[in-house]
């Protein structure tokens, strides 16, 4: 119905729920909405990279929303991705026909390392934080898993930072609107061994807002809104030692299965997609656990340029978070915001042509959530 | 009380399984076996993944491990800069789990790859607290 989001990056002097603030009114004026159409607000955010504690009381004061209901999603980096799917069940569930779900993060008020602090607490802290896990560690041990089972190499991982930077490089609202070479990539500092610093996405501040509405109210209100036609959810074990696979996300095979079924559409009728590429491997994990390609040829997907537009699937054309910067708890809603803007033809210089069916894929923590939505144009 | 000692930094103190940290100390490395369905669980549990029983003994892992996957870790978080780098390991036990440790620094990023045969033998950190280390079995 309506989407908004501000612009990725170090947002300087400007404060979370300025930032929230920013997205809800681009989204209620895209929608054609007023504050009083909105029967409910869901807040999506990580925890702990900031100091507010109960978001959601905040924001919905700062945006003059009471006293309708309001409450927090957080599943990590998947919070907006999974507060859409809670926004979605209240309106089928006849609780509230016009939900606005906001997702925000303001990262930059921490250093690096800080923020590693916090996010090395995603994982299992009696178990695995006490050895200085962090983000990067965990998704290069899922690459080099990758790599030993199936010869994917540091180049075909550094070709996804590549072509996500080219598009990047289109979107006016990335944190990083250059384009780099595969030499860039494969000659900086290295992070967590195999991944290089071009191999993995950036901290941002940022926000977004979808607006959801009941579908009798949404044809009132636009001629072509954009359908949400299938939803998945799934986990996996939080603690690498009770996993059984590291070359694979199972729950993103999972909650892919349950997107496409309940829209009754295959991978391959999929025109465009999102998917959650915090680090060049996941990507490539991605092409293979969505069904884009068969198990273990995601590297040569990448390498025969099927993720470009004008190959068998258009991957990230907006940049991915590689290249737009991943603002944590906005994130998931972004993914859906830009497939959003290519059903409706709206995508400018990365519009696939006469795409009609979109895929949003987006991933929680070291991959212990994933959630996926199927959008369908009118 | 009791599981603050375990890790260089430890985010929790307590727990039903901190007798762990004491066999630890005693330079031992337990695991927990199921008395219901017989499954033997590292990190230690005290409910069952498998039935959710609470009934449980301490078994004596060998410590035999085969690497399964690795990073070196250069960026390392806050309260971890003066350990950095450091090798991060994921390993299976002969006995069947699994565990993520450090690996020791003496063992050359170059010598590792899945299927790397390690030994987790218990530690003392140079906070005085208490881990355990993925090394080779011929390092002492």
């Amino acid at each position: 119905m309506g989407i908004g989001q501000t612009k990725f990056g170090k947002i300087p002097d400007t404060s979370s729920r300025e930032l929230v603030a920013e997205a809800f009114k681009e989204a209620l004026s895209d929608a054609g909405l007023s504050r009083k159409d909105i029967s409910t607000l869901i807040v999506s955010s990580g925890t702990h990279y900031d100091k507010q504690r109960s978001p959601a009381g905040i924001m919905a004061e700062y945006l003059g929303l009471n006293p309708i209901p309001t409450l927090h999603v957080e599943a990590a980096c998947a919070s907006s991705g999974v507060g859409v799917r809670v926004g979605w069940s209240m309106i089928q569930a006849g609780l509230h026909d016009v939900v606005a779900v906001v997702g925000f993060q303001k990262m930059t008020e921490l250093d690096a390392a800080e923020v590693q602090d916090v996010m090395s607490r995603s994982g299992d802290v009696m178990w695995e934080s006490p050895f200085g896990t962090t983000m990067p560690a965990y998704y290069a041990m899922y690459a080099r898993a990758h790599m030993d089972r199936y010869g994917t190499t540091e180049e075909q991982l550094a070709l996804v930072s590549v072509k996500n930077h080219m598009y990047g490089a289109k979107n006016p609202y990335a944190m990083f609107q250059k384009e780099i070479t595969i030499g860039d990539v494969l000659s900086s500092r290295i992070v967590a061994s195999p991944l290089k610093l071009y191999d993995c996405c950036a901290n941002a501040d940022g926000a977004t807002c979808i607006i959801l509405a009941a579908e009798k109210l949404a044809r009132k209100f636009t001629d072509a809104p954009v359908w949400l036609a299938g939803l998945g959810l799934a986990s996996s074990p939080m603690s690498l030692t009770n996993r059984s696979e590291f070359a694979s996300f199972g729950c993103s095979v999972l909650a892919a299965k349950q997107a496409y079924k309940m829209a009754k559409v295959t991978a391959r009728q999929i025109d465009v997609a999102e998917v959650h590429d915090s680090f060049t491997s996941a990507e490539i994990m991605n092409y293979e656990d969505l069904g884009f390609c068969k198990r273990g040829e995601g590297g040569k997907f990448i390498e025969e340029g099927q993720s470009y537009i004008g190959g068998k699937m258009p991957v990230n054309v907006d940049g991915g978070l590689l290249a737009k910067g991943h603002p944590v708890g906005a994130t998931g809603a972004a993914h859906i915001i830009s497939i959003t803007k290519q059903l409706r033809n709206e995508a400018d210089a990365s519009q696939v042509p006469n795409a009609k069916l979109g895929l949003a894929h987006n991933i929680g923590g070291i991959g212990m959530y994933a959630v996926c939505t199927v959008l369908r144009a009118s | 009380m009791g599981f603050e000692k375990f890790g260089w930094v430890s985010f929790a103190s307590q727990t039903k399984v901190s007798k762990f940290v004491e066999y630890l100390e005693a330079g031992k490395i337990y695991g927990t076996k199921c008395l219901e369905c017989g499954l033997i669980q590292f990190p230690p549990r005290a409910y069952c993944l498998q039935c959710l029983s609470t009934n449980f003994e301490w078994t004596l892992l060998s410590g035999d491990c085969e690497l399964i996957t690795f990073t070196k870790v250069e960026a390392a978080p806050t309260s971890f800069k003066e350990q950095a780098p450091y090798l991060l390991g994921l390993a299976e036990f002969s006995e069947g789990p699994k565990v993520l440790a450090w690996i020791d620094l003496r063992i050359p990023e170059e010598n590792l790859k899945a299927g790397t045969k390690l030994k987790l033998k218990p530690s003392r950190l140079q906070n005085g607290n208490l881990s355990y280390l993925l090394t080779s079995p011929n390092l002492r």
